[in-house]
């Protein structure tokens, strides 16, 4: 699914193409909700700066069984291997899940198994979860951050968690003591984390790009290197 | 062009039985097939190495290979694999040279590392050196065929001096070797490096790995000057299952694919024979399907299939193969030689090898005078030279 930002030639320098991954489990999920939210913002900042955002967003629900299928067998349907392709040539990504027993949820984790390690190096992630109770906060920083990090990828500094009553509440957005209704809270930490994330794609460049019928080509140590032990 | 079945000796319940043929009965029926192969017009058997239940295939693929060599008249023997990182190359190049001899010539192997992590301990070996050992076993093991004494020193076992392998390759001319990976290019790059042949199982897996594979392999080739890229030595697998009508293809054997070792109970047969090169139906659509590798690959010299696997009767796997033998093999032989260039080489047999080493023509490991890699090599050298 693109909006109507998509630029009409991809290959301008000023495109930045837009991975987003939501593992929101049912139609319409709030995960999903959130994750569109989060594009929105990210597309808003990129073109305040300039640039033109290509957003691909992607439901794992749709490829749920595609994901397990792969995970059992070494084989990949069409439509995930577009997707994972899609992925990693992303010039930046928004990742979001829904909490599950205190992390996020398997989809989520099997989907990023099946990336590979070096594929995303460098490349600038934007976290977000969803869960019932505001409790579940820390699960950005405790799980989903680790695992970005082990991809060795640029982690924003701001998650961003939406729990049900973030979405509205039932005596009119004032949960709290705070002036701020959650609703509107929620939406400025969007907003602010959409700017931190067009800042930092801004700044890099976009990364090359291949038609998907073209295959990655392989890189290769010389095999001097490998008989002499010198590759390392 | 060569065609040819491999086994990978899995002793898998019949689902319409529950019950799985004996070791002795799997391993004798493993003869059966290989010499029925032959009858029915392939040209190569090649069988995988195995430590492990629920598989037969042989610890050590000679003792099966031998036995097939006394069996049979002009059937290639090969393996599917060799297990080259967990294997000491002392004892490869003896055992694999002494069936040279006993099968006057009607050898060649495949490289493998294997894909059952817990052999590597098994062996004394650690499986996160898997390439680096099977960059050095290699590296000996083409020494010891090619070099009367040899001098080595290396990180995975003692050194030798003045070691002599024996038996000497039969002409001193060592079997073709082929390197198999599916996505490590690595060995994509040590085949070309040596001249050797690559192989891609092209089972499992969609056929992106086997295209990124094998083209990394011939650039590589050429880069080494053995040859042009479109001449380098490609084999590939592949599987399928037919009935002379489709529908009775899929009707038989969808309860072996639902449980089979590896892809059962995953995708549906429809999805995986969409997703890999698995073919279920006629022989029309398996010979359509077959010769699509070609556009893949490019023209090829070995197409290797996975027959007698996931608990099919051992007379079906006859039928399979007589299926093979009168619809199939004909028809891909003959469009495979259509449009093919000249000069890309057919796989070589023993007779070609020896003629080529007699002419001198033998690849030399790493690129001789005139190729890039020995430009390249000079090159740096000349600037290491100059820095100094």
């Amino acid at each position: 699914m693109e909006t109507a930002y998509e630029s009409t030639d991809p290959f301008t320098p000023d495109t930045r193409h837009v991975a987003v991954i939501a593992a929101g489990l049912s139609d319409p999920s709030s995960t999903s909700m959130l994750a569109k939210q989060l594009s929105q913002a990210t597309a808003d900042a990129l073109a305040q700066r300039g640039y033109r955002p290509v957003i691909h967003h992607f439901e794992l629900r749709e490829v749920a069984t595609d994901i397990a299928d792969s995970m059992v067998t070494f084989s990949r349907s069409e439509k995930l291997s577009a997707m994972i392709n899609e992925v990693e040539q992303a010039d930046t990504i928004i990742a979001v899940s829904p909490v599950f027993k205190a992390s996020y949820s398997g989809l989520f984790k099997s989907f990023w198994d099946l990336i590979e390690n070096d594929a995303l190096i460098g490349v600038p992630v934007q976290l977000g979860a969803t869960g019932g109770s505001p409790r579940h906060s820390l699960v950005i920083d405790n799980a989903m951050r680790p695992l970005f990090s082990y991809l060795r990828m640029r982690v924003m500094p701001t998650g961003v968690y939406a729990a049900t009553e973030d979405w509205g509440s039932a005596n009119g957005g004032q949960d709290t003591q705070d002036a701020e209704s959650n609703e509107a809270y929620l939406s400025r930490r969007i907003a602010h984390a959409g700017d931190e994330l067009a800042d930092v794609t801004a700044r890099l460049d976009p990364r090359p790009r291949r038609a998907p019928s073209q295959p990655k080509d392989l890189e290769v140590i010389p095999f001097d290197q490998l008989l002499n032990g010198t590759d390392q | 062009m060569q065609f040819g079945v491999f086994t990978i000796g899995d002793i898998t319940p019949d689902p319409h039985t529950g019950k799985a043929p004996s070791e002795h009965q799997r391993i004798k029926d493993t003869v059966k097939i290989a010499k029925h192969a032959e009858q029915a017009g392939f040209e190569v058997f090649a069988t995988g190495q195995h430590h492990n239940p629920p598989f037969v295939a042989p610890g050590n693929p000679p003792v099966l290979l031998a036995y097939l060599a006394a069996q049979t008249e002009n059937l290639i023997l090969s393996t599917a694999t060799t297990l080259i990182t967990t294997m000491d190359p002392v004892r490869l190049a003896e055992d694999y040279a002494y069936l040279q001899h006993l099968a006057d010539g009607r050898v060649d192997l495949t490289m493998g590392r294997g894909n059952t992590g817990p052999v590597y301990p098994w062996f004394g070996k650690d499986i996160r050196q898997g390439i680096p050992l099977a960059v050095e076993n290699y590296n000996l093991l083409y020494r010891l065929w090619r070099e009367e004494e040899v001098d080595w020193e290396g990180r995975f076992r003692t050194p030798l001096q003045q070691f002599t392998a024996t038996p000497r390759p039969l002409d001193d001319v060592p079997p073709f070797v082929w390197h198999g990976s599916i996505r490590s290019p690595e060995i994509a790059e040590q085949a070309a490096y040596y001249g050797d042949g690559f192989f891609h199982n092209n089972i499992f897996w969609n056929k992106e790995h086997v295209i990124q594979m094998v083209r990394l392999y011939r650039q590589r080739y050429e880069y080494y000057g053995h040859g042009k890229a479109h001449q380098a030595y490609v084999a590939l697998g592949g599987q399928a299952f037919m009935r002379e009508k489709s529908q009775d293809a899929w009707n038989e054997f969808r309860p072996y694919f639902d449980n089979a070792p590896v892809y059962g109970h995953g995708p549906s047969m429809e999805d995986f024979t969409k997703m890999t090169p698995l073919t279920v139906g006629s022989p029309q659509q398996v010979i359509e399907r077959t010769l699509e590798f070609r556009d893949w690959v490019g023209d090829y010299q070995r197409q290797m299939f996975l027959i007698d696997h996931a608990g099919l009767p051992t007379k079906t796997v006859l039928e399979q193969i007589d299926l093979f033998g009168e619809k199939v093999l004909p028809v891909l032989r003959e469009e495979f030689a259509k449009n093919r260039p000249d000069d890309v080489p057919e796989a070589p047999t023993h007779e070609f090898l020896k003629a080529r080493k007699a002419a001198g023509n033998a690849p030399i490991a790493g690129g001789g005078q005139g190729s890039q890699a020995f430009l390249d090599r000079e090159k740096a050298k000349a600037k290491e030279t100059e820095s100094n």
